[in-house]
């Protein structure tokens, strides 16, 4: 079981591959990839420098160009698309259907994992997208029970990868657009949720009020956490009753399902958070690995230590953690 | 009688799928008078829930034969999210040729449905010129821009489209926003998904959900999120003929959707001015109207021909 881990930056590379990563994913430094934030990704320099460091390491490198150009863009896209294969990265992680046919007509060696937020959550979308792209790893959204992530493995002609932390999509990713719903822009369009750009903190007599869009989401009393202002974990009256409507603030930890994981044949693990420090990247990336490691040689017997735990609770969003879907929770 | 299109070069109108859970005789009266509208395709299947089953395939196909025996175009449409393999099942059921084209909302019904004629639904995400002719390899006759596109980009799908493919734009209706594996109308009753009780049959309009200032903002449709307001794209008709989309799709509401068609029917057709068309509709739209999407903006704003007045 491959552990993929997330670089936003050159240091979050290094932090990565020095902790024992088996591949790292990155994006070009715009739209085309779905963390577009300022200040993150890499130039061309960058991913030259981070390509050799990790091949140095026996890390593979993958490349995310896994937005949804529209037809006056799209010529951008294809560009991604080259300059990853002209840097002979290891695999491009797409998401639209236009994208694959240009990478696969183009560069047809060049390996191609689907992107979550292609959506793909069953057998028959990866064996209709398989058919014409010719795949060599699909990447499921969150909003799969265990069972039928082990079900899919099995069915699927394509090796599955999951995300195993960081933080959670409650909807299906690659087609909820509540945040362009609200500021004009979402993944699809732009490579990023509830963008910065679009929030507003401010200090009120009620709370400290977040507004996304002018929309306000979040009230916060003195002492409660605050979160990053995703959208569907702000809190919303329904009839009469102010809560979580629609999702509690938690992150994705997956490291006691581990085993059943391993058991069930994902092909490969994968941490969230490009947009994180490279203290979180190392910190997370040695934490897996010493879990993958663990559960390797000796699945029947893996306990995750308590200190894997607390160091993987002190850098979640929300300070609380959740199996997510994998557990249904909420079933 | 065959519907014929009586203003050339105008969009046609569609019934999109009904996204809500009523109760059997309401979805059956409700089809009964959609057939007395001015409306030329009517989408029909359960898009949103696969546990909502009080009409069955063999039910969706006689009420698309009614349809078909009134003129009008039937189009069998699929579920969006599909996980389970019972899920699996249906869907391959009903992407079987029954004389009936059908609406893929999954890329699981592209798996089934490729060679034969099909409806590329608004959470196929279709948003360039390459997925457009890829699709329209394998069969796509018609395209629903997806809902966050907007004119500049539907004037650029159009004018790649091949012969013979069919733009649909959502104009009309509580926005689909999003979907989940979880329920939220489930959570807010405080119910475990798995045994729900088909609570949704409560909510013929889904849950409001107000921001925590009394703003309405979103509606809870079981596992879907929805838009609060209700796009209403009737001040840009005459963009939209001028961009040459086809269709113009009216998503069903338990109360006015005979008078939405009817209303959309006139302002094509020059009878009414969409000012007064808007007026008639407003009181169908407790939480008002936006149009944002097609400017290019964010989906809830409005447009100033479209904001409340007075």
């Amino acid at each position: 079981m491959e552990l993929v881990c997330p670089a936003g930056n050159l240091p979050s590379l290094k932090a990565a591959v020095d902790n024992g990563a088996n591949a790292v994913y990155l994006g070009f430094r715009d739209d085309t990839n779905a963390r577009h934030f300022a200040g993150l990704n890499f130039n061309e320099g960058q991913i030259e420098e981070g390509l050799r460091y990790a091949r140095r390491h026996r890390v593979r490198v993958f490349v995310a160009v896994n937005t949804y150009p529209q037809p006056q863009a799209f010529a951008r896209w294809q560009a991604a698309v080259d300059r990853a294969a002209d840097l002979g990265v290891d695999a491009l992680i797409v998401a639209d259907m236009g994208v694959l046919d240009y990478a696969r007509e183009r560069h047809p060696d060049l390996p191609r994992h689907l992107s979550v937020q292609a959506s793909a959550t069953n057998p028959a979308a990866i064996r209709f997208l398989h058919r014409h792209f010719d795949l060599r790893r699909v990447v499921v959204p969150r909003v799969l029970s265990l069972a039928q992530v082990a079900h899919l493995v099995e069915q699927s002609p394509v090796p599955i990868e999951v995300f195993g932390f960081g933080s959670l999509c409650v909807m299906v990713e690659g087609r909820c657009i509540l945040s362009s719903y609200a500021t004009g822009q979402s993944p699809n369009t732009f490579g990023a949720c509830s963008p910065a750009h679009a929030v507003e903190w401010r200090d009120t007599p009620q709370g400290k009020e977040t507004r996304l869009g002018g929309i306000l989401i979040e009230r916060q009393g003195p002492g409660e956490p605050a979160g990053y202002p995703t959208l569907c974990k702000g809190r919303f009256a329904v009839e009469g009753r102010v809560r979580h409507a629609i999702e509690d603030p938690t992150s994705l930890n997956t490291l006691d399902l581990l085993p059943d994981l391993l058991a069930a044949g994902v092909a490969a693990i994968k941490i969230e958070g490009r947009q994180r420090s490279a203290r979180y990247v190392a910190q997370v990336t040695r934490v897996w690995r010493d879990a993958i490691d663990a559960v390797t040689r000796n699945p029947a017997g893996f306990r995750p230590q308590p200190a894997w735990h607390q160091v993987l609770r002190g850098v979640s969003e929300g300070a609380q953690t959740t199996l997510g879907a994998l557990d249904r929770p909420w079933a | 009688m065959n519907r014929t299109d009586p203003n050339p070069g105008r969009p046609r109108l569609s019934l999109g799928p009904l996204l809500y859970y009523w109760p059997r005789d309401q979805v059956l009266d409700f089809y009964a008078e959609m057939l007395e509208t001015p409306l030329d395709v009517v989408y029909l299947g359960e898009t949103v829930c696969s546990k909502r089953r009080l009409l069955r395939p063999e039910d969706w196909w006689e009420l698309a034969e009614r349809v078909t025996a009134s003129g009008r175009e039937a189009v069998i449409s699929t579920l969006a999210l599909i996980e389970s393999e019972g899920e699996l099942l249906t869907l391959e059921r009903l992407c079987a040729d029954r004389g009936f084209m059908v609406e893929a909302n999954d890329l699981a019904a592209l798996d089934f449905l490729e060679g034969r004629p099909f409806v590329a639904g608004p959470s196929i995400n279709l948003y360039n010129q390459r997925s457009l002719g890829f699709l329209h390899g394998l069969g796509l006759k018609r395209f629903v821009l997806p809902l966050e596109l907007g004119r500049a980009t539907a004037a650029a799908l159009r004018a790649a489209s091949p012969p013979g493919v069919e733009c649909e734009v959502f104009a009309y209706g509580r926005l689909p926003l999003a979907n989940s594996a979880r329920c939220f109308t489930a959570r807010h009753l405080d119910l475990p998904k798995d045994d729900c009780g088909f609570r949704c049959i409560d909510y013929p309009d889904g849950i409001a959900l107000a921001t925590q200032e009394g703003r309405p903002f979103l509606a809870i449709n079981g596992i879907q999120t929805q838009s609060a307001a209700t796009h209403n794209l009737l001040p840009a008709l005459d963009e939209l003929a001028d961009d040459g989309i086809e269709l113009l799709r009216i998503s069903p509401q338990s109360r006015g959707t005979a008078e939405v068609a009817r209303t959309f029917r006139a302002c094509l057709d020059g009878d009414l001015e969409p000012a007064q068309g808007r007026e008639r509709l407003a009181r169908y739209a407790p939480a008002g109207f936006c149009d944002g999407y097609w400017a290019g903006a964010a989906g809830i704003n409005a447009s100033a021909a479209l904001a409340r007045r007075g």
